[in-house]
């Protein structure tokens, strides 16, 4: 008997947690752009929109420290939870959260719904 | 026969079977005629006691939870050893082995789980096991008893570290693999992953952790080592894993029960059947499977309710989990983090190996991780389950239940002042607040440096830091001054740069968690300041031992390449001492033309910059120069990047000495080696300066004499003329001195320091005592230069060209031709 995997088909398997190094983040390239998907020191799994509102740094490519991602460009600090700078930036915009989930050590990326 | 009781039957013997007959039991005893069925031949056993049974502090008569005067005091019929082979919903029967068919009116399936056995080749060989079931133990204790025997464990979870250490107890080598790199991670967090790795090594099991097995080696049809991927072959006499369980649902599913992970069960626990129920770990409630037992408690207190006419809810259950290893005291409870408006409180006592993380979520613990100390464990976690607000509460939170409750109603500074003269605010250095008061109003002390260097208060491990500030605010009102001296490292500590470097070398500390712990660090790891000057100070005090941790490193560093304002990339191969041939130029030229780079740049540094590489081309890139004899010319680097020279003797009418030869000779020697913050040097020829020496971090002037030294310069942000340093007669003091210059500077100076800056905090003079005039000083800063130059010369690019490192970094996880959604 294999363990029975349930994937619902507004999910989409983007690889396994163990394929994002800890305390940092893989791109996963889109039609609409890069998606960053971080695993933190405490093993969360956290996606953003790849870019920093600030001016538009990859934040894939930035430190991850704690629940937040320090971006490589001019090291704002975005919450990985929220999307929101912190900090002195607090309030200066937001990178968009991408619905992310971790089932059976598979990183899932949501897919839009249809529009009504 | 008149039937007079209904029939409640239960397949499975296990902790959860039964204990859900003595909760029906409990509330109406007369109710049932209660038929049990056990696939182990043996009466109920508390399952979550093997280790310590393992481990020789228990026998197995004292794991017994019901003895056979049980089972038949309460007039229960137990077929032990008789496994159920089916279900028959329609006829509301069970089929067990021999033919045995028994009949129902309410059936419970307590069929627990399975361990997950991982398909590796040689999974069949004897003398490998599982670690679920008296048989496993007699098996394991069986195997210890060979004289030198030694035993691998795959799974660093909760399981796997029970089982080593229970074969540790009993004599064997046991090594843990583990396939993350941290040990139970999904209880807890790297911190205290790190102590519990100590405390295990302490105990004689060793940890393998980021290991992929891949092969189990047999001799003889039995085992004898582990092979990983990376070649590695563990020898072992032994192979347990213990790398999880799975529900078993195969009966349920069998019988036509809707089963997913586990068999579904509603908040009464009862299935898609409605006679049938179901409780333990074969169950998925709420889309949860549970393996640990609190939830089979609360299962079970729900599913005698349903079965005697109450009612109740099972809404799913908060987890907490205790190591059962003697002597380490670990606890984990709830979620390590939840996001938005969720803040930690850490706590580390090094002196104890006391590790303390609290996670708030709206104002209520959310989670705890215990390490060394879980005394408050429950206290945690009645807090957690009952949902307190804990915001009256938070400044002491920390310290637990007993100094909580103390101060409990009062402010933290009315708490303060209501503590009596002989209270103890210091534990480390046992000073009482009486001590602290009469030393600032008898020496006229006004701030926390004072009060430490005269008591010792909180001069230790610091955690009374706020108490003593707020004796000291008591005390003087308004004439307290905020803490000076030297400004820690960053947010997440007290301590300054200084001190942690000297800490990294007096201390041993050899990676990231031992600084965090030893030094107190207040954050669980650390932030994008102090993680990588903390990755270089350990890279420096080590050479050869400590791991870089390219996660702790700046993009430009982690990649080898410069991250540029449209996040391309800026690629620089090294031209020795600025020397270049057309063979060189060729093959940059070439390079340009096949990747589509849009521009070529020669540096101020006399190097060739591609500029717009896209990442994904890096290692392509790479693999083009590398070919044609080029290495990286780590552009990036806070280290060694560029000597720029002058023509000097060879070409110029002016030239005194080999300049070009002499910086050729410096980069060679020196390239590699990480430094605080980015390094360059230059020769010159001639006092004319055609390389720019004096502005450099280092360089050299050539003087018919010889060679003068000069160091300090900079043209950055800060312009700067280089200081004279010295006089010497030959290359190889030049290069000699230099190199000394530079270790001195690798050992001491902040990160992100340049030499300049470091030279005005140190002076020159003592830059000049240190490596001119003490000539022992300077071969010994020579000689560690040299030692550390001999695991630092690898060209990251070739590592990274062929893929065998870091492949991952420079692909996508993933392409998906879909847009993606975003809240």
């Amino acid at each position: 008997m294999t363990l029975q995997t349930h994937i619902d088909p507004d999910w989409r398997d983007v690889g396994a947690v163990t394929d994002i190094p800890e305390r940092g983040a893989r791109r996963v390239a889109t039609a609409q752009g890069d998606v960053a998907v971080f695993r933190t020191g405490d093993g969360q799994v956290f996606a953003l929109v790849d870019r920093c509102p600030h001016k538009h740094g990859p934040l894939s490519q930035g430190i991850v420290h704690g629940h937040g991602v320090t971006c490589p460009l001019h090291s704002w600090v975005i919450d990985l939870a929220t999307g929101h700078p912190t900090g002195a930036d607090a309030g200066k915009g937001c990178t968009p959260v991408v619905p992310v989930l971790v089932r059976d050590g598979r990183v899932l990326l949501a897919q839009p719904v249809m529009a009504d | 026969m008149t039937q007079l009781k209904e029939r409640l039957v239960v397949i499975g013997n296990g902790m959860a079977g039964c204990r859900a007959v003595e909760e029906v039991l409990k509330r109406d005893p007369a109710r049932y005629d209660v038929t049990i069925f056990g696939a182990e031949p043996r009466v109920n056993y508390n399952r979550i006691m093997l280790s310590p049974v393992l481990a020789g502090e228990k026998t197995f008569d004292d794991i017994v939870i019901n003895d056979e005067a049980w089972y038949r005091d309460n007039a229960i019929t137990l077929h032990a050893g008789r496994a159920v082979t089916a279900v028959d919903l329609e006829g509301h029967k069970v089929v067990a082995e021999g033919g045995l068919e028994v009949a129902y009116d309410k059936l419970i399936l307590a069929t627990g789980s399975d361990p997950f056995r991982l398909p590796l080749p040689g999974a069949d060989l004897k003398g490998v096991v599982t670690f679920r079931d008296l048989d496993d133990v007699e098996a394991m204790v069986e195997a210890s008893g060979k004289p030198g025997a030694r035993a691998v464990v795959i799974g660093g979870g909760l399981l796997g570290l029970e089982a080593a250490y229970g074969l540790a107890r009993r004599g064997m080598a046991a090594t843990v693999v583990h396939l993350m790199d941290v040990l139970m991670e999904r209880q807890l967090d790297e911190s205290a992953g790190y102590l519990l790795r100590e405390a295990l090594a302490e105990r004689g099991v060793e940890t393998v952790l980021g290991a992929h097995s891949d092969e189990i080696v047999g001799e003889d049809g039995k085992v004898a080592g582990l092979k990983l991927k990376d070649g590695r072959v563990l020898p072992c006499d032994l192979l347990v894993m213990a790398v999880g369980i799975r529900p078993n649902a195969t009966l349920g599913k069998a019988a036509g029960l809707q089963v997913n992970r586990g068999i579904i069960v509603d908040d009464a626990m009862r299935t898609s059947d409605p006679a049938v129920f179901s409780v333990g770990e074969c169950v998925e409630h709420r889309g949860n499977c549970y393996g640990l037992v609190a939830p089979i408690w609360d299962m079970c207190r729900t599913l005698a309710e349903a079965l005697t006419d109450g009612e109740s809810v099972y809404q799913g259950s908060v987890l907490s989990t205790r190591l059962k290893v003697s002597g380490v005291d670990v606890f984990s409870a709830g979620k390590f983090a939840g996001g938005d408006g969720c803040e930690d409180i850490v706590f580390r006592d090094a002196a104890r190996g006391v590790y303390k993380r609290v996670v708030i979520e709206d104002g209520k613990v959310a989670g705890a991780v215990l390490f060394g100390d879980a005394a408050d464990g429950g206290w945690y976690f009645d807090l957690m389950k009952a949902g307190t607000d804990v915001a009256e509460i938070r400044e002491t939170l920390i310290f637990g239940q007993a100094i909580t409750e103390g101060l409990s109603g009062l402010d933290p500074s009315a708490a303060v002042a209501a503590m009596p003269d002989t209270q103890e605010i210091c534990g480390c250095n046992g000073v009482c607040k009486g001590a602290i008061t009469s030393a600032i109003t008898s020496q006229g002390l006004t701030t926390l440096d004072d009060v430490r260097a005269v008591t010792k208060a909180s001069a230790s491990c610091g955690s009374c830091t706020p108490l003593v500030e707020q004796v000291i605010r008591l005390t003087l009102g308004d004439g307290f001054k905020a803490q000076t001296g030297p400004k820690p490292m960053c947010k997440c500590t007290h301590h300054p740069h200084g001190d942690v470097r000297k800490a990294i070398v007096e201390l041993e500390l050899k990676s990231m968690p031992a600084v965090f712990q030893a030094m107190e660090w207040t954050t669980p790891d650390g932030c994008a300041s102090c993680r990588p000057a903390l990755n270089y100070y350990l890279l420096c005090a080590w050479p050869g031992e400590y791991v870089d941790d390219s996660q702790s490193r700046y993009i430009n560093e982690r990649v080898h390449a410069n991250i540029q304002k449209d996040g391309t990339y800026s690629v620089v191969p090294r031209m020795w001492g600025g020397m270049t041939t057309p063979d060189e130029l060729r093959a940059i030229a070439d390079v340009a033309d096949k990747y589509d780079i849009p521009s070529v740049k020669v540096t101020g540094g006399q190097r060739i910059d591609l500029l717009g590489v896209k990442k994904d081309d890096l290692p392509a890139v790479w693999a083009d120069l590398n070919a044609a004899g080029m290495v990286s010319g780590h552009a990036y680097a806070k280290g060694l990047r560029t000597v720029k020279t002058c023509v000097g003797s060879d070409w110029c009418r002016f030239g005194t000495q080999d300049s070009t030869g002499l910086g050729i000779k410096l980069e060679k020697f020196m390239w590699g080696s990480w430094a605080p913050a980015k390094v360059k040097l230059a020769v010159s020829g001639c006092p004319r300066n055609c390389a720019e020496s004096t502005c450099k971090d280092i360089g050299v002037i050539c003087v018919d004499s010889g060679y003068e030294i000069h160091v300090g310069g900079a043209a950055g942000l800060h312009i700067q003329g280089t200081e004279f340093l010295t006089k010497v007669a030959t290359e190889d003091e030049a290069i000699q001195l230099i190199s000394a210059v530079m270790q001195m500077y690798r050992e001491g100076g902040w990160y992100l320091e340049r030499i300049y800056k470091w030279m005005a905090r140190i002076g020159l003079d003592t830059i000049r005592a240190a490596t001119v005039d003490d000539l022992d000083n300077r071969a010994a800063l020579f000689a560690r230069f040299v030692k550390s130059q001999e695991t630092a010369q690898i060209d990251p690019w070739a590592e990274r060209a062929t893929g065998g490192v870091a492949a991952g970094e420079f692909k996508p996880m993933a392409t998906l031709p879909l847009e993606m959604a975003a809240e």
